[in-house]
């Protein structure tokens, strides 16, 4: 089968990452226009604190870790770490500063860069595998090191954290209003930052070593420096998600909430929203964090109490499984990708030939 | 080619055929009556602790269903009990929390279960703002029971502090009284989370009271492997041991625990490391192992005649295997049914028989009182402990008894041994104002609501 996307009015003295640039552009306004001023208006509080914030910030994850594994091509197990760091630094902020929250979330980010920094460090050596298993080496450490040391978690009984309180300069965001402005403006500026970050000559660095790095080395790209900046801004985004995940959205946690299942699911979320994408990221955290609600919604309206519901509850995880089985036979490079071909099929639809 | 569209064509199949199947189900759907009192239940049917979840479930839905079909409700109300799993994950529990808050069916929610610690820790700030008591019995946080600072936090029972305080009790007991503990080596082997360092604080208070001595000894989370820990037992040859764990650490504990040639009747398990699934799988090593027991296990209660009776033998229960009839996770099921039942029935006689909202539960809430003859007429007797909760004292009761595992069922060896409350209360003051503290919060004064 022809790739239609590739010789559909190709330029060759284009390049191909920024042939939609503009032709998509007026839709990403509306749907934001629609995220700002529609959906508080129609959706309720359930709607936008149980279902919108959490996507949203799974969204954000996703982007950090598919800026590292999608388009710098180095693999992580850590994300749930690095969003504990953002987490615990955030609160820190907060608590001992007296930070506002905008501000904290911030300098959040920046400490879980720092950390992202430092943990980059043997990627400069092994590669791959052996650079996941230093990853998830991070993860346990992080992990281990928020339990055993009271201080991060203000000396608790429980070892959790919970917003001691949360206003943007001066603005009280604790209502779920103005926590979904928050995520929403979070997300938005983090987005635009990081489409326009792997279009920059950033990204195409970052690119240029996940595909070869020895060509790379050899057009003078400084691979260390690109690795090691990607773990670094990678870091900064998941710290910013651990953040909004702790305060914004679940209000309280401790580091059981950022565990190694946590780096599964957003490994998970770019793996099948399309590595080295950013809409994929989107897709792939509504795909993971949506269709098991949406399933559970629908067993609970049609079947309660007729079905068993230990079993209801596992032929939802069969049906979960097979879906992602499915998508990811039909389309390896994730939901994003199987949407833009549909997308180029239907513009010549019906002439195809 | 062929092979895609045989895919397709199946999985087109199953989805027409489910949601064909689910049309003419919902059709059939029967909605309730408005007098019936909402009651969501997160359960965690699958996922890692499904083996007690499923149980636990099973007993609160059959006292539930008791409730309704045999005794006609609560006042003439029924209980309209819902299921929604969870898989035990805090995220999963907001979720469901957020969905449920505003009631079904014209009631309202008068209290949610939270059935979980890091659960109740996310919902605490959400369910002030919401008015809703969150129902989390021997767990949750501790300084909650301060319920001047944590108005819609009900930890009942049995906290942390308690469980410590009452395992110290008993082990005095056994010495022949709190001055021969003097000297004495206690080792809390505990799993090393928010949930196994909860009693550090009242312990530390404890041996600083009687002068034992406190060694903690952690186990890393899932605790499969505990040599190293035990060797340290054997090393320090301590008196007692009291054993913090959960799941399949407590299983390994036990286990390793007679390797290294330590008696399991030294050891003493706390109320999540008291149950059939944690002694069975350990066989022999944990005959003579003895736990806390705030939920005894067994069918020798006046309760479990009626339930044998009515749902057991008529087919009705929820559990799958009645074998299980009985089991601690069972009757830890039963026992939280039975102080939501007994709270809406205080609720019921003050403001009228119909569905409680937020605020309505949480007046019932804070005045729950079960005493011995209330608890003969329910039968629960011996099974539950005399309760009484006042909006100071969000715990209520703060005793336990203490079982011992034969080898093949649980046996009970004290009547309800009391944590020392005077002692641990300014313990819980202090924590609860700091947080009122951290979070800006004025202290209620319950005097002047009434």
């Amino acid at each position: 089968m022809t790739d239609t996307t590739l010789t559909l009015d190709r330029n060759t003295s284009q390049p191909i990452l920024i042939r939609e640039r503009k032709s998509g552009q007026h839709w990403l306004w509306l749907l934001l226009a629609g995220a700002y001023l529609a959906l508080p208006a129609i959706g309720n509080e359930y709607w936008l604190n149980a279902i919108v914030v959490p996507f949203l910030i799974l969204s954000l994850a996703g982007i950090g870790l598919n800026i590292l594994t999608g388009y710098a091509g180095q693999t992580s197990l850590g994300s749930g770490g690095f969003m504990a760091v953002g987490a615990f630094a955030t609160y820190a902020f907060l608590l001992h500063l007296q930070l506002t929250f905008p501000v904290a979330l911030f300098l959040g980010g920046v400490i879980a860069a720092l950390v992202g920094f430092l943990f980059g460090l043997p990627s400069a050596k092994i590669k791959g595998f052996y650079l996941m298993v230093t990853s998830l080496a991070a993860q346990f450490f992080l992990e281990w090191l928020f339990l055993k040391v009271p201080w991060f978690y203000n000396y608790s009984s429980s070892a959790t954290i919970s917003a001691p309180r949360l206003d943007a300069f001066g603005i009280n965001l604790s209502n779920s209003l103005g926590k979904y402005y928050l995520v929403l403006t979070v997300v938005a500026v983090l987005t635009w930052v990081a489409v326009n970050l792997v279009r920059s000559q950033t990204g195409r660095n970052w690119m240029a070593v996940r595909d070869m790095d020895t060509a790379a080395a050899v057009a003078g790209i400084r691979i260390n420096h690109s690795k090691i900046l990607a773990f670094a801004i990678s870091s900064f985004y998941l710290g910013v998600a651990g953040a909004l995940w702790t305060f914004a959205y679940l209000g309280s946690a401790g580091v059981q909430s950022f565990g190694l299942s946590r780096s599964f699911q957003i490994l998970f979320i770019i793996i099948i929203g399309g590595l080295g994408s950013i809409s994929g990221c989107f897709i792939g955290a509504a795909f993971i964090s949506l269709l098991p609600l949406a399933l559970d919604v629908i067993a609970q309206t049609l079947f309660a109490g007729r079905v068993d519901a230990g079993l209801l509850q596992n032929i939802q995880k069969a049906i979960f499984g097979a879906l992602i089985i499915w998508f990811l036979i039909k389309e390896p490079d994730g939901m994003a990708r199987l949407i833009s071909n549909w997308r180029s099929r239907l513009s010549i639809w019906p002439l195809r030939f | 080619m062929s092979r895609r569209s045989f895919a397709s064509r199946i999985l087109h199949g199953a989805v027409f055929a489910t949601l064909s199947l689910g049309m003419v189900a919902g059709a059939a759907v029967s909605t309730a009556s408005a007098a019936e009192q909402y009651v969501p239940l997160p359960t965690y049917r699958v996922g890692p602790y499904a083996s007690s979840g499923a149980l636990w479930w099973a007993g609160t839905i059959d006292y539930f269903r008791y409730i309704n079909e045999v005794e006609g409700g609560i006042d003439g109300v029924k209980i309209n009990f819902e299921e929604f799993e969870t898989e035990w994950s805090p995220d999963r529990t907001v979720e469901v929390y957020e969905r449920v808050k505003s009631g079904k069916n014209g009631s309202p929610l008068a209290f949610f279960f939270t059935h979980g610690t890091p659960a109740t820790y996310a919902l605490i700030e959400k369910a002030v703002a919401d008015k809703i008591p969150l129902i989390d019995p021997a767990g949750g946080r501790t300084e909650s029971i301060d319920g001047t600072v944590f108005p819609y936090a009900f930890p009942l029972l049995f906290s942390y502090y308690s469980q410590a305080s009452t395992g110290i009790n008993y082990i005095a007991q056994k010495e022949d009284g709190l001055d021969k503990l003097k000297g004495k080596k206690i080792v809390t082997v505990y799993h090393d989370s928010a949930y196994g360092r909860a009693t550090q604080p009242a312990v530390e208070l404890l041996a600083e009271k009687y002068g034992f001595e406190n060694i903690q000894i952690p186990v890393a989370d899932p605790g499969n492997e505990q040599s190293p820990q035990w060797r340290r037992v054997r090393e320090l040859k301590p008196d007692w041991i009291f054993l913090r764990t959960w799941g399949v650490s407590t299983v390994v504990a036990i286990k390793t625990a007679q390797r290294f040639g330590f008696p399991a009747d030294r050891i003493i398990g706390d109320v999540w490391a008291g149950s059939e699934s944690d002694v069975i799988p350990a066989g022999d090593a944990a005959k003579g192992y003895q736990a806390l027991a705030p939920y005894p296990g067994g069918t020798g209660f006046e309760i479990h005649d009626r339930l044998k009776k009515h749902i057991i033998d008529a087919g009705k229960s929820d559990l799958r295997d009645t074998k299980y009839f009985g089991a601690v996770n069972y009757n830890i099921g039963l026992v939280n049914a039975v102080l939501a039942v007994e709270a809406l029935r205080a609720g019921y006689k003050k403001f009228g028989a119909r569905p409680l909202n937020g605020e309505e539960g949480r007046w019932a809430f804070e005045h729950l009182a079960v005493d011995d003859a209330r608890l003969k007429e329910i039968g629960f007797h011996g099974l539950l402990q005399p309760l009484n909760i006042t909006p100071y004292d969000h715990e209520g009761g703060g005793a336990a008894r203490i079982q011992q595992w034969d080898g093949e069922k649980w046996v009970l060896q004290t009547d309800w041994i009391k944590a020392d409350h005077d002692l641990l209360r300014p313990l819980i003051e202090a924590k609860s104002a700091a947080y009122a503290k951290e979070h800006g919060i004025t202290p209620r004064n319950p005097k002047t609501e009434e």
